[in-house]
């Protein structure tokens, strides 16, 4: 089984089908990961007394995994397949593509096992160690020669603007994590290093990597999905190209410049992190110009959302990208992130991108995907799709609605003092309140996971099924 | 040169080229071949796909 025969034959399917299974299977166990410690802030004594089980070591286990082995899985699926389908021709460089996907396999693993056992740079989002970091170096080399190698071998004349999005995502990320990750080993033999950097200029580079990470990875590699499958499965062409290609350059040329909103009062330098808030107000105009492009899209098709719950994904997650694209610029506002840095409010933006955008267009790509991978003319059940769709949409709203009330009323909390200037509450007095919140965002992530466990049945029920023997369906028939 | 008029320049010289790039996206000759690149992705079709009742110039923004 090397080549894919229920495509066209020429195409190596094979390593999308790959990658999109394993986006399923990282995305169930990374968000198994998050509800169990969204359940120990309710109930620490989850963590059984276990070192490994412990609130610090698994929560760079779910950040990681939802990002680098569920989010980046569907991008490397997604650009394998668009990068293909729109060039006309196979993957460049035959085997390397399945070095990608192994490779890619050997550092989620390295990440499930090292971050439970507590080695950790304990730089956020980037907390792996410098062995594996070497090896994500190399599986990136690999990835974007395999990339760009096919853009270079194309049968089309032009290089469609989806492959903009994840060529600007390939090369961006590998230059945010090579010199984020500069570090010195204590030796050779010791999983401990150093980073290169001290001080504000170590809290500068990583928060220019950290929001370039989201810039990049969970927003243009994504937004190069969005390019692709919206039009697709809403069957019509993108509402402006004129328009995707100045938002492109606007949003690569702004998003590097944002990442001080991340050190507001910290000893960054003042301008430092005044530039950084401008920069992120600006970014609400490239944000808000994808997010344009793709709603309408839809335009003279809006009936199709009542029959088609995987355009409702699409749909929902350019609603939330919007949503927290507007958010972002805010919080990043110096007065407003005085009241909402470090609270839940963080948590709840960062969620209504990650569960809302990323997760969601994910979902709606996947679905898209599975049948044309596997010689269906759709998924074995559409009004199960519906079901995910409605508790993905659930999950979220729940999710995010509770981290903004718990956020704010910290901030308030936090920052209340009295006649004498002490402080009005303890912090132990605004954790007591969150009580309620935290157990309304585990029952929202719960409600996120066990569609995500839907999905899960339905893809196996499609692949498991005689070829061609699923019908496409419509909603309510 | 010092460094600060140094940036200047640089930050107007990106500007100009970012409003070159809008004239350019926008220009009547270019939307030709942009409306062709929109409809690629729909040259490719297969088997598996149900795109038979596409219609390629529904979607165009006049």
């Amino acid at each position: 089984m090397t080549t894919a025969t229920t495509i066209q034959p020429d195409y190596n399917m094979k390593v999308v089908r790959q990658f999109t299974l394993t986006t399923i299977l990282w995305g169930i166990i990374g968000m198994a990961v998050g509800v169990l410690i969204a359940a120990q802030l309710v109930w620490p004594a989850l963590n059984f007394d276990t070192p490994w089980l412990t609130y610090s070591r698994l929560r760079p286990l779910h950040t990681n995994a939802v990002i680098f082995a569920f989010g980046t899985s569907a991008l490397m699926a997604t650009s394998f397949y668009v990068v293909q389908r729109t060039c006309q021709t196979r993957l460049f460089g035959g085997p390397l593509a399945s070095i990608v996907f192994w490779g890619w396999q050997l550092v989620i693993l390295s990440a499930v096992i090292t971050l439970p056992l507590g080695y950790t740079t304990s730089k956020e989002y980037a907390e792996l160690e410098w062995p594996i970091d070497l090896l994500i170096t190399a599986v990136w080399v690999v990835y974007a020669i395999v990339f760009f190698g096919t853009l270079t071998i194309r049968k089309t004349s032009h290089i469609y603007v989806a492959n903009w999005f994840f060529g600007a995502f390939i090369l961006t990320v590998a230059v945010l994590h090579i010199v984020n990750s500069m570090a010195i080993p204590v030796s050779l033999g010791s999983m401990k290093s150093y980073s290169i950097y001290a001080g504000a200029v170590d809290a500068m580079v990583q928060w220019w990597y950290g929001h370039n990470a989201v810039g990049f990875l969970l927003t243009a590699g994504f937004l190069g999905m969005m390019y692709y499958f919206v039009p697709k499965q809403a069957n019509r062409p993108v509402y402006s190209y004129r328009l995707s290609i100045i938002h492109f350059w606007a949003l690569i040329a702004v998003y590097i410049w944002a990442g001080p909103h991340h050190l507001h009062y910290t000893a960054l330098p003042d301008w430092a992190q005044s530039l950084g808030m401008v920069m992120s107000l600006i970014l609400f105009a490239p944000s808000w110009g994808g997010m344009i492009n793709g709603i309408m899209t839809l335009s003279g098709a809006w009936h199709k959302l009542r029959t088609d719950p995987i355009l409702r994904f699409l749909v929902v997650s350019l609603s939330f990208y919007g949503m927290s694209t507007f958010e972002g610029p805010m919080m990043a506002i110096k007065t407003v992130n005085a009241l909402s840095h470090y609270t839940d409010w963080t948590v709840g933006h960062v969620h209504s991108g990650a569960l809302g955008w990323v997760a969601m267009v994910t979902i709606g790509a996947v679905y898209h995907l599975i049948p044309r991978l596997y010689g269906q003319k759709g998924m074995y059940s559409v009004a199960l799709i519906n079901l995910h769709f409605w508790m993905a949409t659930i999950g979220t709203v729940l999710y995010i609605v509770a981290m903004w009330i718990s956020g704010v009323m910290q901030g308030l909390m936090w920052r209340a003092v009295n006649a004498d200037g002490t402080l009005t509450y303890t912090f132990v007095e605004s954790l007591e309140k969150s009580y309620p919140f935290y157990t309304i965002r585990f029952f929202g992530g719960l409600v996120f996971l066990s569609g995500m466990l839907i999905m899960a049945y339905n893809t196996y029920k499609t692949i498991t099924a005689e070829k061609g023997s699923i019908q496409p369906q419509e909603l309510g028939e | 040169m010092d460094f600060a008029t140094f940036n200047g320049l640089y930050t107007l010289f990106l500007i100009i080229i970012f409003v070159a790039l809008i004239f350019w996206a926008y220009s009547k000759k270019q939307k030709k071949s942009f409306d062709n690149m929109a409809n690629s992705i729909f040259d490719d079709q297969d088997l598996a796909e149900n795109d038979s009742d596409v219609n390629k110039q529904s979607g165009e923004k006049k």
